[in-house]
C-alpha cells in the first residue's frame, strides 16, 4: 500500500469535514434517543426523506440548502405528530418498553423505505447546484465545496442547537424532561408537551441534514440502514444527548472512517461506524462524555 | 402426546408430497414459507419470551449460509454437516453479542445486532474465498436418493428443521428458561431481585435463538446453488422475522407458526399476482398495524374474542 504523509493529512482533513457532517445528521437523534429515550430507529429513514424532499424541490430549481430550510416546518409537524402517536399508543399505556416501541419504529422505517422505492425507484438520486462537483484548491490540496459547505452548515447547526439547549427556557425544559420527568411534572409543567416539541425540533433538523446529505453524496432509498449505524454510533459515543459531545463524536467517526477508506478501501468503510459502536457498547457504554 | 402425533403427521405428509408428482414450484415456494417458520420461531425465543429485539437476523442467516458454504468448499461436506456447523457458528455469534450487550438496556442489544449484520457483510465482501461481493456459483448433486430432485429433498429437510425449531421453542417455553425469560420481560429488576439468574437465561436464549436463525440460513447456498452477500445480508429477513411473531402472537410458541404461515403464504400470493415491492410493503404495514392495534397478535385476538363471547 502506497503511504505518504500528504495522503494521511488529506485523509484527516477530509475526515474532519465528514465528521462535522456526521455530527449534524446525528443531532436530531441525539435529542430523540439521547435525551428523550425514544428508540427512534426510523430517524435515519426520515433523514433520507429529507434528502428526497430536497431532490424534489430541486426539480423546480431550488437550491438544496434552501429546500432544507423550507422543509423544516413540515418536518417539525411530522415529528410532533409521530411523537403524539407514539405517546398515545405506547407510552401512555406503559407498553413502550421492550418489543413494541422498537418494532413500531422499525416498521415505520421499513414502510418509508418501500414508499421511497415505489415513488422514486431504486436508482441513486443527486442534487444540482453550482458548488457540487467543484473544489477549492489550496496548493496541491483539493477540498470539495460540497463537503466544505456541509461541514460549515453542520458546525453552525451544532453550535446553534447547543446554545438553544443551554441558554433558552424551552431548551432547558427539554433537557430537564430528559433527566427527570416526574420532577418536571411536580413543577407544574406538562412533560408530554415538552417532549412533543423536542421531537418536532429533532425531526426538523432532519430536513436540513437530509439536504446536506444529498449535497455530500447521491442518495438511494435504503441508505438509512448505513445511517442507523453512523447516527447511533455518534449518539452512543457522545454519551446520549450531549450536543458538544455529538460534535466530538462525529469528528472521531469522520476521521476514523476517512482513514480506513484511505488505507483499506471503500468496502471496509461502511463497517467502521458499526465496529466503533460495538466496541463502545462493550467497553464504555456510557459514551466518551457521559456521566 | 398430541403434539408429537401432529408433528409426525406433518413430517409424513411432507415426505409423501415430495415423493408425489407435484409441481416443482410448490417445493421452491414451500422452502421459503418453511424458512419463515424457522426464522420466526427462532427470533421469538429471545424477542417474544424475553422482550429483547434482535434486528440482526440477516447476520445470523448469513453466518449459517456462509459457514455451510465454507464447509462445502473445503471438504465437500454433506448438507447435514453444513447445517449443524451453521447452527453452531450462529449460536456462538448469539452468545458473543449477548455477552457484549445484555448487561445494558434492551435497545443497545438491538442496535448491536444491526451492527453485526453490516460488519459480517463487510467481512464477506472482502473475503475472496467466500466469493467476495460478486458471489459464488455452486454445483449441487444432480440425482438425490429417494426424492429425485434436490429441491424436493431440501423441502423435506426444511420441514424436519421447522419441526425441530418448534419443538425447541415449545420446550423452552415450558422449562425454567422460559419462566425466567418471561420474568425478565415483565420486569428485569424484579426478576433479578427474586433470584432469577437473568444473565444466564438471557445468554441461553441468545444461543438457542441464534442457532435456529442459523439453520434457517444454512441450506441457502444449496437451495439457490448461488450465494452473494447483498441478498444474504438483506434486512428483509429482519423485518419478516420480527413481523411474523408479532402478527401471530409472541407469548406462545404457536404464535410465530401462525404468523409465518399467514404472512408467508400471503407474501407468495402477492409476489406472484401483484409485485414484489408491494409484498414488502404489506409486511411493514401489517407489522405496524398489529403493534399498534393488537400487540398480542392473532392469539391475543382469539383469546379476547373467546372471553367476550362467554
Amino acid at each position: 500500500m502506497f503511504f505518504s504523509f500528504e495522503l494521511l493529512f488529506e485523509a484527516v482533513l477530509f475526515g474532519l469535514m465528514l465528521g462535522c457532517f456526521y455530527a449534524a445528521v446525528s443531532l436530531g437523534l441525539s435529542v430523540a434517543f439521547g435525551l428523550l429515550d425514544v428508540p427512534h430507529v426510523a430517524h435515519p429513514a426520515l433523514l433520507i426523506v429529507g434528502s428526497y424532499g430536497a431532490y424534489m424541490l430541486g426539480g423546480w430549481g431550488i437550491d438544496p440548502l434552501v429546500s432544507g430550510f423550507l422543509l423544516m416546518p413540515i418536518f417539525f409537524l411530522i415529528g410532533m405528530l409521530l411523537y403524539r402517536f407514539y405517546y398515545e399508543t405506547f407510552e401512555s399505556r406503559g407498553t413502550a418498553a421492550g418489543v413494541n416501541g422498537l418494532a413500531f419504529f422499525f416498521g415505520v422505517a421499513f414502510i418509508i423505505e418501500v414508499l421511497l422505492v415505489v415513488g422514486f425507484g431504486v436508482d441513486q438520486r443527486s442534487a444540482e447546484a453550482d458548488y457540487i462537483g467543484e473544489s477549492l484548491r489550496l496548493g496541491d490540496l483539493r477540498l470539495p465545496y460540497r463537503l466544505l459547505i456541509a461541514a460549515g452548515v453542520a458546525l453552525v447547526l451544532t453550535v446553534a442547537l447547543s446554545n438553544f439547549f443551554s441558554r433558552t427556557f424551552i431548551g432547558r425544559a427539554i433537557k430537564a424532561v430528559g433527566q427527570d420527568e416526574g420532577a418536571l411534572r411536580l413543577m407544574g409543567a406538562d412533560p408530554v408537551k415538552i417532549k412533543q416539541l423536542a421531537f418536532g425540533i429533532a425531526t426538523s433538523v432532519n430536513a436540513l441534514a437530509g439536504a446536506m446529505l444529498i449535497i455530500v453524496s447521491p442518495v438511494e432509498p435504503t441508505m438509512d440502514r448505513i445511517y442507523i449505524g453512523r447516527t447511533f454510533c455518534v449518539v452512543v459515543l457522545a454519551g446520549m444527548g450531549s450536543m458538544k459531545g455529538t460534535l466530538a463524536a462525529g469528528l472521531l467517526l469522520g476521521i476514523t472512517e476517512s482513514l480506513v477508506l484511505t488505507l483499506f478501501g471503500a468496502s471496509w468503510a461502511t463497517a467502521v461506524s458499526f465496529g466503533l459502536l460495538l466496541v463502545m457498547l462493550g467497553v464504555r457504554p456510557q459514551g466518551l462524555f457521559g456521566r | 402426546m398430541k403434539y408429537w402425533i401432529v408433528s409426525a403427521l406433518a413430517m409424513l405428509s411432507a415426505v409423501a408430497l415430495a415423493l408425489s408428482g407435484a409441481n416443482e414450484y410448490l417445493f421452491f415456494a414451500g422452502f421459503v414459507v418453511l424458512q419463515a417458520v424457522i426464522l420466526a420461531t427462532g427470533w421469538n425465543i429471545l424477542g417474544g419470551y424475553a422482550g429483547y429485539v434482535n434486528f440482526g437476523v440477516p447476520g445470523f442467516v448469513g453466518v449459517g449460509a456462509y459457514t455451510a458454504l465454507a464447509l462445502h468448499l473445503l471438504f465437500n461436506a454433506p448438507l447435514i454437516a453444513q447445517i449443524v456447523a451453521g447452527a453452531a457458528m450462529a449460536a456462538l455469534l448469539g452468545l458473543g453479542v449477548g455477552l457484549l450487550t445484555l448487561r445494558l438496556r434492551g435497545i443497545f442489544f438491538s442496535i448491536a445486532t444491526i451492527a453485526v449484520v453490516f460488519i459480517l457483510e463487510a467481512v464477506v465482501m472482502n473475503s475472496r474465498f467466500l466469493g467476495g461481493a460478486t458471489g459464488i456459483q455452486l454445483t449441487r448433486p444432480n440425482d438425490v436418493w429417494l426424492f429425485g430432485t434436490y429441491t424436493r429433498m431440501l423441502f423435506v429437510m426444511m420441514t424436519l428443521m421447522a419441526i425441530v425449531a418448534l419443538s425447541v421453542a415449545r420446550y423452552v417455553q415450558n422449562s425454567y428458561i422460559g419462566q425466567g425469560l418471561r420474568a425478565v420481560r415483565d420486569s428485569e429488576e424484579a426478576a433479578d431481585c427474586s433470584g432469577v439468574p437473568t444473565l444466564k437465561v438471557k445468554l441461553i436464549a441468545c444461543a438457542i435463538s441464534g442457532a435456529l436463525l442459523g439453520i434457517a440460513g444454512a441450506p441457502m447456498p444449496m437451495y439457490l446453488s448461488y450465494i452473494e452477500p447483498l441478498s444474504t445480508f438483506n434486512m428483509h429477513y429482519a423485518v419478516i422475522a420480527l413481523a411474523m411473531p408479532i402478527i401471530g402472537g409472541t407469548s406462545h410458541w404457536l404464535g410465530p407458526l401462525i404468523g409465518a404461515l399467514i404472512l408467508g403464504t400471503l407474501q407468495q400470493i402477492v409476489t406472484v399476482t401483484i409485485s414484489s415491492e408491494l409484498n414488502v410493503l404489506v409486511v411493514g404495514v401489517l407489522l405496524v398495524v398489529f403493534v399498534v392495534a393488537a400487540p398480542d397478535g392473532m392469539i391475543g385476538l382469539v383469546k379476547k374474542w373467546k372471553t367476550s363471547s362467554k
